[in-house]
């Protein structure tokens, strides 16, 4: 018991705050991945999908329709399993160790707006990194189902 | 009666009643096109066929209004069409639509005078009662009425028209597929309209309902157009003329979130005995 608590309770990455013990699996991160690393190229690989990551982030941030919900979250550790997430879904050979999609948004109070806002700034995002339409709605399609975890209201 | 009434208003109240009741009102927030351009009967859809989605800009937590004008230009007619949706918590559509058809040089040829016009009111109601067009695994099934109430009763009925007013039932099914950047709708439409119900319900060589097909495919080409074509099977009721399948070719334009334009080429077949009737769709929508 002492043995599998150690496992699931990995040490908390460097200037992130800790969270609640969660057991690690890809299978959190919501969909499978890819086959094949053709959506992960037109992403431009790993420095892409981080730029995506990056700008999705701050779009989030300035945006009065969700801005608010992402104060007071930790931000190093958003950044850092969303990148994974993404590039796990999109066939880039990453692990996810984030949380599932349920906890991950637990007391969040998301509405469906506010959902759709986000998947509008994923968009912004992914076209200033001239990733093409078609690879984009490749990912919002493995997204689009978790709308029942993230969505509370 | 009074039973089945009540029946239908609880599950009306209970469709509507928004899990977000509680909360505050919110304004906009639905997914770019979401909320469809406008078919010709008013209600969200292509131009020709209807979708299943709700019209307006709003979510489960709103109220959004839509507006629309259409054009087409067909080769011996004109027709217009104009009107207003309004959005329920994207759960229930009520849409309010005016048609008129222009026979121009045509109604002289037919006996009606030059520049004669058919028209009619539709009130339309849509329900979303399953699934979404873009997060759910099961598509948008929505169920849908329209009640038409077409003017000049007394051509309607020398033309062999059996009534100058009807009602359409509607099953629609609406469903993006993002994997594939496709946009995908049917429906089946109970119905008893000539032309659209411009020339009446029922007539003299059928009087009675029959299930007519919607069909419409779409590309999206970035998140801000879509291209695709549709089809309209019609039932073909009067003896006089002929009616034929309808189908055109689109694109839907959202230059801005309160925009939508739709260009179409359109072939409506023939209409009162005038073959070939093709021409240029145009249609503006606003959408709050």
């Amino acid at each position: 018991m002492l043995m599998l608590a150690l496992l699931l309770q990995a040490a908390t990455p460097a200037g992130e705050e800790p969270v609640a013990p969660y057991a690690v699996s890809n299978a959190n991160a919501g969909a499978t991945p890819f086959a094949g690393d053709r959506v992960w190229t037109s992403f431009g690989g790993e420095a892409g999908t981080r730029r995506v990551v990056e700008r999705f982030v701050e779009l989030n941030l300035a945006d009065p329709r969700i801005g608010d919900i992402f104060k007071g979250q930790d931000l190093v550790r958003l950044r850092r399993v969303l990148f994974e997430q993404f590039c796990y879904l999109l066939g880039g050979n990453c692990a996810y160790s984030g949380r599932d999609m349920k906890a991950a948004h637990t007391d969040l109070g998301i509405q469906q707006a506010d959902m759709n806002a986000l998947v509008d700034n994923l968009q912004r995002a992914m076209s200033a990194e001239g990733v093409p339409f078609t690879a984009q709605n490749r990912l919002l399609a493995k997204l689009a189902p978790m709308r029942s975890q993230v969505v509370e209201r | 009666m009074i039973v089945r009434g009540l029946g239908v208003c609880a599950a009306l109240a209970c469709a509507l009643a928004p899990p977000a009741i509680a909360g505050p009102m919110r304004h906009g927030g639905k997914l770019l096109l979401t909320g469809g351009a406008t078919g010709i009967e008013g209600s969200a859809g292509g131009g020709l066929a209807t979708w299943a989605l709700i019209g307006g800009n709003e979510t489960d937590a709103g109220i959004g209004l839509g507006a629309h004008a259409t054009e087409v230009m067909l080769d011996d007619y004109g027709f217009r069409s104009f009107g207003a949706k309004l959005g329920l918590f994207d759960r229930l559509e009520l849409s309010v639509a005016r048609q008129r058809f222009d026979t121009k040089a045509a109604g002289a040829a037919l006996g009606l005078g030059r520049g004669f016009t058919f028209g009619q009111d539709i009130y339309g109601a849509k329900l979303r009662v399953a699934g979404d067009a873009v997060y759910d695994t099961l598509p948008q099934i929505a169920l849908g009425v329209q009640h038409k109430r077409a003017r000049r009763d007394a051509v309607i009925a020398a033309v062999g028209g059996a009534r100058a007013s009807g009602t359409d039932y509607l099953l629609s099914v609406s469903r993006i597929v993002l994997d594939r950047s496709l946009v995908l709708g049917a429906t089946a439409r109970a119905t008893r309209a000539n032309q659209f119900g411009l020339l009446g319900f029922g007539g003299d060589r059928r009087t009675g309902y029959s299930v007519q097909f919607e069909g419409s495919a779409g590309a999206l080409v970035t998140r801000r157009l879509l291209v695709g074509a549709e089809l309209r099977t019609r039932p073909n009721n009067l003896r006089f003329a002929r009616e034929d399948d309808a189908w055109d070719l689109f694109a839907a334009w959202t230059p801005q979130r309160n925009l939508t334009v739709t260009a179409a080429y359109v072939d409506l077949g023939s209409i009162a005995a005038r073959p070939g009737q093709q021409g240029l769709y145009l249609s503006a929508q606003l959408g709050f």
